[in-house]
């Protein structure tokens, strides 16, 4: 039975949480999101090590289960033992820790952990109150449930890519992977939802989780384009078609790069934000007239007609060509203007905003004897900032076997061995 | 009908735009009842923005806004007025949550900030979002997801090597964040059910984005990397890309399919495939390694258009499936009502609405066995839950509400 008394536990939100994190690549920042707001994040991997450490980046570009960037990410903060759940004697070692877990995450295929005996069913009779987050391309069934998908299948079906990258090319996704992560994500989300629930009710449930789903529901207004004028809106690179017939440009060159800038109408400060940037291009002798005699502050968000979007093109490309992006960036920040520099990571690691709220977390490797910083609080507590954030790098091969099933479960150094021997763990 | 998960949860709502109404969207699609305040004097950006039923410009008419809003009750309270910071004080007893994505520093203008609001509310649970978050240099910097993006360090990867980089679709940062808001707020609900204490939670949406990307801020920050321009190659796989395939029955040409091949095996199942159609190329054993698939990928991904481009997508999709390999058709908006899967998670849900008429909204990725969400309120017209969730839910008596009503707190 779970103890909700949250001081006893140390200053995480979630601190007194226990979460037993099964997934492979696909999942592992559902429980890392739920790791970050303090709880305590057990990943069980196969023996030897979860697939998940054989993806890049690798540090040094060498890689080795212990080396891989992507498992260092979205594993900061959790602990780590070894277990093959597919062995009678690993299923049963995990029953027990499911006994008295609070949440349980995993991302096989449909079915496999049914032919485990680990279905829902099977854990929630040993832990009722037990919430199973299941994290799959396309859910637990449904005519696409056993497809294979990476996350250039996932973007494509899940629509994104149709509406990204140059119209006369094709369809692009984003190069670091973001299908499964948008599964994650909406699976810690629903694990809360489904937390809040069982904190009242006693209830556990089961939460099942389509990736496809949550990619489809980051398009903006385009499905409802299709379904409120049957317009289908559609990839035009550096502009984006806003509605049926009108378009804005988002990404321009500059001097040094590129950066972004949405020039429209109506309220969020868009109106305002053109008159900033027509202003500042007068002052330094490229002011435009026609421009400045259009009504921007009647203009609802994305109806710029074409003849004005061309008028702003012709006006504000050269002005942007003039200067760098960080000249713009400073000088938008100055006047309130809607622009930000396109930004490469190490833009970003030197970032004078992230670094002003101590964004990164630098945490110690003993194994390589260095420091390596991380993304931080991906939300802050005003009260208290170590609620939320990364404390602990992520856990080597069956780095807390002996503390897990040796301290908690109660196995000796002869049953651990013998495990070890029968490659349970 | 099934109970709700978040039945009870009280929830004021200042959100707007996209961010946070879609976070606070997932909350009223699983029970909570969120009290959205708005101003009548100056409609929200997303209800000046199209789609609009029937294509008819309104301020409840917008498919963009109905989307986000449904299941909220609609509040319409002027702000500005000298009585409207005592009437929110007063719902702020009534909350368990508030919700809020203005440029820092609007609420405390207000005299609404945390310690105002945990004064009359010690338990309450304040979620601030913003592009930048609060404090700092940078504070006040204006933004929208779409342009942020590009700080976010997307815009930066997306593109092919000849050209310019271009944006993710859609106000991407947006879409990344209410997942991870909507974890936070009710960690910190439940840290206050089980203590009695509130917080307040300060969300940047460009600090919560990079966890999206954090492999790759890390291979900056300790190997040094910067990223480049790959089109849709990928380091670990070849073949892997969207491939033209046949128009199909309506005359739409802008038809794609997606495949990656991440093994060997896969290769081979891939090939098999093409060579059944005659597909020359793919019979020599010329590709039959990742590091020569490789070292000739454009030769490749010729040979591969060439074979997609005389099949329809929906056929090779099944095809490639069915011996392994990973494939997608590339789904445009339209599709996506079409898409089998989408349609057996029911994922458009139709609200009927006032004005609108039937509208498409999206329903839960996540399926919860017990207490599945249920979207069954259309998004609130204008104002039109004012004098409803005053009197009957905050508990208002008539004089009250009469007196707000003619001084003009309520619009």
């Amino acid at each position: 039975m779970t103890n909700n008394s949250h001081d006893h536990y140390g200053p995480g939100l979630l601190a007194p949480y226990r979460v037993l994190d099964l997934t492979d690549g696909r999942g592992l920042l559902c429980g890392k999101m739920l790791a970050d707001l303090g709880a305590d994040v057990v990943q069980v991997e196969p023996p030897g090590g979860s697939p998940a450490r054989n993806v890049g980046p690798f540090y040094h570009d060498n890689p080795g289960a212990e080396r891989s960037l992507f498992w260092w990410a979205y594993c900061a903060n959790k602990r780590g033992i070894t277990l093959n759940v597919a062995t009678d004697d690993g299923a049963s070692l995990l029953r027990r820790l499911v006994a008295n877990a609070d949440f349980l995450i995993e991302s096989a295929d449909p079915g496999r952990m049914a032919a485990l005996g680990l279905a829902y069913a099977d854990l929630q009779a040993i832990n009722p109150r037990l919430v199973m987050v299941s994290i799959t391309a396309f859910g637990q069934d449904g005519p696409y449930a056993d497809y294979q998908a990476s996350d250039i299948v996932g973007m494509a079906l899940g629509g994104f890519m149709h509406l990204t990258g140059d119209g006369d090319r094709p369809p692009l996704r984003v190069s670091m992977p973001q299908f499964y992560q948008h599964g994650s994500a909406a699976g810690a989300a629903a694990a809360m939802i489904a937390h809040t629930h069982r904190q009242l009710t006693g209830e556990g449930q089961h939460v099942d989780v389509s990736c496809q789903q949550a990619v489809a529901r980051t398009l903006a207004h385009a499905p409802q384009y299709w379904d409120l004028e049957q317009t289908i809106l559609r990839r035009m690179g550096a502009y984006r078609e806003s509605a049926g017939g009108t378009y804005t440009r988002i990404n321009w060159p500059c001097k040094d790069g590129y950066v972004n800038f949405q020039p429209g109408g109506g309220t969020a400060g868009s109106a305002r934000s053109v008159r900033a940037l027509l202003e500042w291009m007068a002052e330094e002798g490229m002011g435009s007239p026609e421009l400045d005699a259009v009504n921007w502050e009647e203009l609802g968000y994305g109806t710029a007609r074409a003849e004005i979007m061309e008028q702003t093109v012709a006006d504000v490309a050269p002005f942007f060509m003039t200067h760098t992006r960080n000249e713009l960036a400073d000088g938008a920040l100055e006047r309130r203007i809607l622009l930000f520099p396109v930004a490469t990571p190490s833009d970003i690691l030197a970032h004078r905003q992230l670094a002003a709220r101590d964004y990164y977390d630098r945490i110690q490797h003993d194994d390589i004897g260095e420091t390596v910083t991380y993304p931080g609080h991906f939300v802050k507590d005003m009260h208290d900032a170590s609620r939320v954030g990364v404390r602990r790098r992520a856990p080597h091969v069956g780095e807390h076997n002996g503390e897990i099933l040796g301290g908690e479960l109660g196995l000796n150094h002869r049953d651990l061995n013998r495990l070890a021997e029968l490659g349970v763990i | 009908m099934a109970a709700l998960p978040l039945e009870g949860l009280k929830v004021l709502d200042f959100c707007w735009v996209a961010v946070g109404p879609m976070t606070t969207k997932y909350l009223s699609e699983h029970g909570a009842t969120v009290l959205r305040v708005e101003s009548a004097k100056r409609p929200e950006t997303l209800r000046r923005a199209g789609p609009f039923a029937g294509g008819q410009s309104g301020v409840n008419r917008s498919g963009y806004f109905a989307n986000y809003n449904a299941n909220k009750y609609g509040l319409s309270i002027d702000m500005g007025h000298p009585q409207a910071p005592e009437l929110i004080l007063r719902i702020a007893q009534w909350a368990d949550a508030i919700t809020e994505n203005f440029t820092p520093g609007t609420l405390e203008r207000w005299g609404l900030g945390y310690d105002r609001l945990s004064q009359v509310n010690p338990r309450i649970v304040l979620f601030s979002a913003s592009m930048l978050g609060r404090g700092g240099p940078m504070q006040t910097q204006p933004g929208f997801g779409a342009v942020l993006s590009s700080l976010a360090g997307y815009t930066n990867i997306i593109g092919w090597p000849d050209r310019g980089p271009v944006n993710p679709y859609g106000a991407y940062t947006d879409f990344v964040c209410p997942k991870f808001a909507v974890a936070a707020i009710l960690a910190a609900v439940d840290r206050q059910r089980a203590t009695g204490q509130g917080t307040h939670l300060d969300m940047s949406q460009l600090e919560t984005s990079l966890h999206f990307g954090g492999p790759m801020l890390l291979d900056a920050a300790v190997n040094g990397h910067e990223p480049e321009l790959v089109g849709n190659r990928h380091p670990a796989a070849s073949p892997h890309g969207a491939y033209p395939c046949a128009p199909d029955a309506n005359g739409e040409a802008d038809r794609w399919i997606a495949i990656a091949v991440f093994t060997d095996a896969q290769w081979a199942a891939l090939r098999d495939e093409m060579a059944a159609d005659g597909v020359a190329d793919a019979q020599s054993g010329e590709f039959r390694t990742f590091r020569v698939r490789k070292a000739h990928e454009d030769k490749l991904d010729g040979i591969i258009a060439g074979w997609t481009a005389n099949h329809d997508r929906h056929e090779l999709m099944r095809r490639l499936q069915a011996v392994g390999v990973p494939a997608g058709v590339v789904n445009d908006t339209r599709d996506l009502f079409e898409d089998a899967q989408l349609q057996h998670r029911n994922h458009f849900t139709w609200l009927n609405h006032p004005e609108m008429g039937r509208y498409a909204t999206d329903y839960a990725e996540s399926h919860l066995s017990a207490t599945p969400g249920r979207l069954d309120r259309p998004a609130p017209l204008l104002g039109q839950d004012t004098e409803h969730a005053l009197r009957q839910i905050i508990g208002l008596t008539e004089e009250e509400y009469q007196e707000l009503a003619e001084a003009g707190a309520l619009e």
